[in-house]
């Protein structure tokens, strides 16, 4: 062969395409607008320091008197975190199958990745907001509510899962003559299981924290008290409490971590 | 002699495959395999090899003909097969794959008790309480392919040819009527694929299975196959032993006389 081809187009590597450049510098342009529009002075900016500051000052000493109250609500708060998400995760794993498109025909797929949709379009605070209306005050409309969220998020990540598995597994299970069941135990399961463990893990962690906020709306958990020493102005509690709230989530987050090692996931 | 394997004839009649409407891969294929011993199909690459393979155990719908298996006693029309009744039947045929088709994360004896799963309910596998004699099956054909110490290893601990060998143990533990592989050593070094192509071989005599197997290296074919069957543009044009497999024949399956030694 003594011909030599050309590139039909002489291009450099690592060079921004036309509307690459475009779009970040539109980008960059509506920020400064923005910006522009929003009204932040640096008078203002020092004037918010200052009042930081004294609110800050007024957090100290910790009020350390009323731990029958941090404790029953701290401890309210880890009951709903804990049902909700163990609830969340037994739903997730069928609901997440029946959305996977290549395990379910087209309209059966369709309405669960609708149901799961729904389920996490709603911020978790919101949910409860509903629920609190559905079911009343008190923990069981906190618990609903970040089921319905856990479910929207395990539910979505699990059905992308399972559609990025390697078929060759799945055809050589079925070509045993497996029923479908037998297949999803054997072919699709192994496969996604490992993920689907630290799917529930991470949900676990969101919840202790979302459930920490549902009781603002009255649907359990410290929330409410929280929301009640803000009102007060009784900062000083209220700083035991966020200090509470994150001393629980940081050991939650160590608990986890030592699970998803021991599970070797 | 065959431990619950039964040598039954496979009987092809005017198989036609089209996966776009209008240009069939396969223009009607007349086949018919008796007995035991190893029948190799080759071909050029899209002739439509792999096509009947999966054809006859249905991962591919044939769009007409017929397929005859004798299963468990009855002949079948696999081609007519659905639901229930396709997977009943599928359990009989055993399949071997280019890329091995292990669970992964599965240990080798659980991939091996996949192959029993077409005989046990979901429940009952889930639990992993299949019957005693399929354990001990299990142990025997590891032991016959050597891989007895690899019994509890993750399937993707194992390097290609001990996954293909457990891939042979998985489809024999089915018991089948018929053993297919569709290019077992297309993806192994020629050391390793001459093994399994041993391997394949002397599994079928000693279970009184027939094998056929689709691959695309000539010579493997020729000396390890009783009877080798040449495909070129979906239809067959060579059927018989591999002594009477000339260069000319060749040519005509292949075209082109470069790549010929």
């Amino acid at each position: 062969m003594s011909t030599t081809l050309k590139p039909a187009v002489q291009r450099e590597p690592f060079v921004w395409s036309t509307s690459a450049k475009l779009i970040a510098l539109g980008v960059l342009v509506y920020s400064v607008w923005v910006l522009a529009q929003i009204d932040i002075s640096a008078e203002r900016l020092g004037v918010g320091l200052k009042q930081g500051a004294k609110f800050i000052a007024r957090m100290f000493p910790p009020d350390l008197s009323k731990m029958d109250i941090l404790w029953s609500g701290i401890s309210e708060s880890l009951q709903i975190a804990v049902l909700a998400t163990v609830l969340g995760i037994t739903l997730s794993l069928p609901l997440g199958l029946l959305a996977a498109r290549n395990m379910m025909p087209a309209g059966v797929s369709a309405l669960g990745r609708g149901v799961i949709a729904v389920a996490r379009s709603l911020h978790p605070v919101i949910s409860a907001i509903l629920f609190v209306k559905a079911v009343g005050f008190g923990p069981l409309a906190g618990i609903l509510a970040l089921t319905v969220g856990s479910v929207g998020f395990i539910g979505k990540l699990f059905a992308d899962a399972i559609e990025e598995i390697s078929p060759k597994q799945v055809e050589a299970v079925r070509a045993t003559g497996a029923s479908f069941m037998n297949v999803v135990l054997f072919g699709v399961l192994p496969q996604v299981l490992a993920r689907f463990v630290g799917f529930c893990t991470y949900q676990l962690d969101s919840n202790l924290r979302n459930s920490t906020m549902v009781g603002i709306v009255g649907a359990g958990g410290i929330g409410g008290a929280l929301f009640s020493a803000f009102q007060r102005f009784d900062y000083d509690f209220v700083f035991t409490i966020l200090a509470t709230i994150i001393a629980i989530i940081v050991a939650g987050e160590l608990l986890v971590n030592a699970v998803r090692k021991a599970l070797d996931v | 002699m065959p431990d619950g394997g039964h040598a039954g004839q496979l009987q092809i009649k005017g198989l036609v495959k089209e996966y776009r409407a209008g240009t069939p891969v396969l223009r009607g294929i007349d086949l018919n395999i008796e007995g035991t011993g190893l029948t190799a199909i080759i071909g050029p690459s899209g002739t439509g090899k792999s096509t009947i393979i999966r054809c006859i155990n249905r991962l591919v719908d044939p769009t007409a003909g017929e397929i005859w298996l004798d299963v468990a006693g009855e002949r079948i029309d696999m081609a007519r097969q659905r639901g229930a009744g396709l997977r009943r039947s599928r359990r009989h045929i055993g399949m071997v794959f280019q890329e091995y088709n292990l669970v992964e994360r599965l240990t080798v004896m659980e991939n091996l008790l996949t192959g029993r799963l077409g005989f046990v309910s979901a429940w009952a596998a889930w639990r992993r309480k299949f019957p005693p004699q399929d354990f001990e099956r299990a142990y025997a054909l590891l032991k016959t392919v050597g891989l007895e110490a690899f019994a509890n290893q993750r399937a993707d601990a194992l390097s290609g040819g001990q996954r293909q060998r457990v891939g042979i143990a998985r489809a024999l533990m089915q018991q089948p009527s018929l053993l297919l592989a569709d290019e077992p050593t297309s993806s192994l070094d020629p050391k390793t694929s001459v093994e399994i192509m041993q391997l394949l071989r002397d599994q079928g005599l000693q279970h009184g299975i027939p094998v056929v197997v689709n691959m695309h290296d000539v010579e493997l074919a020729r000396r390890y196959a009783d009877r080798i069957v040449g495909m070129t543009g979906g239809k067959v044009v060579f059927d018989g032993p591999p002594a009477e497999l000339s260069d000319a024949v060749l040519q005509q399956i292949y075209g082109g006389t470069g790549w010929m030694a």
